[in-house]
């Protein structure tokens, strides 16, 4: 992908990441991670706090160093190169903005500093503010302007500067939920009409899911999945990424011929090297579907409505099945006709389903698309 | 028939009227208490000051009024002891190179202690909060050796600079410490670093502009110190503007242009206070 920079063309550049290690005191926050960001793609780190995805940033960033590992960027190694000569752009989570300064001098400070003539910064700061929509804005304090528009500042900043790399660290989890949406797509938006390349790191997987290109799942330090959202949700790679991305049924059941039969239904496993045994399949909501039951004889896939969830179009329908709950996702006119305390049907589509007989793995985390 | 007559009335009706009456009565109790203690303190702090006005504007003769002594301030010359107007001027110098000396060496240091060397905030602190402790005859029997081979150079008063920054760092350490408390001193200087700013544009142009105030607040501290300072200058044998005043007081018991000279000293303190404030809220207007 190319963007363009006053007329002359600009390439987007690879980010690789090989054996990063970091590690404060005895805890270990990154372990030998290897990652590849393609050229202009939007890659997001996704895992629970404490799973190593900000000091990746960070370490990126060159705003702390790391034990072991190298950092190359367009294959120039930056590993050793400091902060302030990296060439990146960076929001962070927290609002960033300089208070003495208005919206205009804070997106023309990198501008200045690299000695930017007066006339050609402020051009640059009103396109970048043109860009996320606040050109109107230019003359006000960050005090006087929201939390959303001040990250649209931070990002117009980041990008004024035109980094070889964005670096996003959870930009979005200080603003409400409406807000939210909205601005994670201008800067999806954004990202694809300039073309750079781009590390988004977060902790909601809705963020994660709905504008990256490959999601990145970390756990302890480790990646556990490096896919596209689609596969990352539907065909998780463990059982951490299958219960940490959306949500999962654990039910028993056994494996035979690589095939694994629950209560009854015979699923396709995503993995078929599985060996024959007792084992946990990760079934999604989704996959669940309800209907009335009005035979009398009971069934291993018949149960209790105990709780319907209402989640506006959707509904989350917790069944009983007597030794063990599931939950199944249905449409809320679909739901609204089965209260609370309706027997009913369960049937499972036989989408293949991750298996796991601990809490090991159940396969190799994959590194590029 | 008066149990029956109080029941009749309602218990939500009975129940709203006396919270209401007693907030009330409480509150216009508070602010008697609160007036009275603000004139008590008040008269406390103003009837001295309004003293020295008035003996400052006290004529030849009993009951008449006069501005000589204010006149004096420029001209006044005791038995014995410089012109007054020279102390006033290494006073107001001192306090000029005692706010900058202090300024430059703290505002620096302090951003780099929370940026880099966290490490070293607590033994700085301690360091700074340390002249606290120890009495002005101590510094002086100290630092007398020193200042005696300045005196033998023949070097001014104005070296007397160096124990008045001694002096103001725990009172400047402390508003300094409160204006990087306010700030989020490390997402700034990341954003700033991320954009390629050196560690020197980092102190300089993003994180103390935004420490105006407390800056403020670290300058006025100083130079009060400093107009007001008598002991170590004293003991040290130099003349500054307390010492001045002192003198003049031993020589002429009396004289009005002691009151006239400490009312204006207190005068200017406060129109710095002044200006200063309003410049802070002028920029925080701004913004």
């Amino acid at each position: 992908m190319t963007r363009t920079q006053d007329g002359v063309a600009r390439t987007a550049v690879e980010v690789r990441m090989e054996g990063l290690s970091r590690h404060y005191g005895p805890v270990v926050a990154l372990d030998r991670l290897d990652l590849t960001l393609q050229p202009g793609e939007l890659v997001a780190l996704l895992g629970p706090s404490g799973c190593g995805k900000t000091t990746t940033l960070r370490l990126v960033a060159g705003l702390e160093d790391a034990d072991t590992g190298h950092i190359t960027v367009g294959g120039k190694d930056i590993t050793r190169v400091s902060a302030a000569k990296r060439d990146m752009g960076m929001v962070f989570q927290a609002y960033s903005l300089f208070p003495h300064m208005t919206v205009r001098q804070n997106v023309a400070f990198g501008l200045r500093l690299r000695k930017v003539s007066g006339a050609q910064r402020d051009k640059r700061a009103i396109e970048m503010l043109d860009l996320v929509g606040l050109a109107t804005q230019a003359d006000r304090y960050p005090h006087q302007i929201s939390g959303g528009q001040q990250q649209r500042v931070a990002l117009a900043r980041a990008l004024a500067i035109e980094p070889q790399v964005l670096l996003l660290d959870e930009p979005l989890s200080a603003l409400d939920a409406k807000v939210r949406a909205q601005l994670r797509d201008q800067i999806r938006r954004i990202q694809l009409e300039v073309g750079i390349t781009t590390l988004f790191v977060t902790h909601d997987q809705e963020e994660a899911l709905a504008i990256a290109d490959r999601v990145g799942v970390m756990r302890e330090g480790r990646l556990d999945q490096l896919a596209p959202p689609t596969e990352v949700y539907s065909r998780p790679a463990t059982s951490f990424v299958a219960e940490f991305v959306g949500l999962s049924n654990r039910l028993t059941g056994e494996v035979r011929g690589g095939e694994v039969t629950v209560r009854g239904c015979t699923l396709p496993l995503v993995e078929r090297d599985v060996p024959d045994g007792q084992v946990v399949a990760l079934v999604r909501p989704e996959a669940v579907t309800l209907a009335s039951h009005t035979a009398p004889e009971p069934g291993p896939l018949v149960g209790t409505v105990i709780a319907v969830t209402f989640l506006g179009a959707t509904s989350r329908v917790t069944v009983d099945l007597g030794d063990t709950t599931v939950l199944a996702q249905l449409s809320t006119s679909d739901a609204s006709a089965l209260p609370a305390g309706s027997r009913v049907t369960l049937t499972i589509r036989p989408d293949p389903v991750l298996v796991s007989a601990s809490s090991e793995p159940a396969a190799a985390a994959d590194e590029e698309a | 028939m008066a149990a029956v007559t109080a029941l009749s009335e309602t218990p939500a009706a009975a129940s709203a009227g006396r919270p209401s009456g007693m907030q009330t009565r409480r509150r216009r109790r508070l602010n008697v208490f609160r007036y009275l203690v603000f004139t008590v303190f008040g008269l406390f702090f103003v009837l001295p000051l309004l003293a020295m006005a008035r003996f400052s504007l006290e004529g030849a003769k009993l009951g008449t009024w006069s501005l000589s002594a204010w006149r004096q301030i420029a001209s006044f010359q005791g038995i014995g002891v410089p012109p007054l107007l020279s102390a006033i001027e290494i006073t107001l110098e001192l306090a000029a190179i005692t706010c900058v000396v202090t300024l430059v060496l703290l505002v620096p240091t302090m951003i780099w202690i929370r940026l880099r060397v966290q490490w070293l905030a607590r033994t700085v602190e301690f360091l700074c909060l340390l002249p606290l402790t120890i009495p002005a005859i101590v510094l002086v029997v100290g630092l007398g050796s020193i200042y005696n081979r300045i005196q033998h150079y023949e070097l001014s008063a104005l070296m007397l600079f160096w124990v008045y920054v001694i002096l103001a760092l725990p009172y400047a350490y402390r508003a300094l410490a409160a204006g990087l408390n306010a700030i989020d001193v490390t997402t700034l200087s990341e954003a700033a670093r991320s954009l390629g700013a050196s560690w020197f544009t980092v102190i300089v142009r993003v994180i103390a502009p935004n420490m105006r105030q407390a800056i403020l607040n670290a300058l006025i501290l100083t130079a009060s110190l400093v107009l007001g300072e008598f002991t170590i200058a004293y003991l040290l044998l130099y003349d500054n503007l307390q010492v001045e005043l002192y003198s003049i007081s031993r020589s002429t018991p009396n004289a009005g242009v002691i009151f006239s000279t400490s009312f204006a000293a207190l005068l200017f303190a406060f129109v710095l206070l002044l200006i200063l404030s309003y410049a802070g809220r002028l920029r925080r207007g701004r913004g």
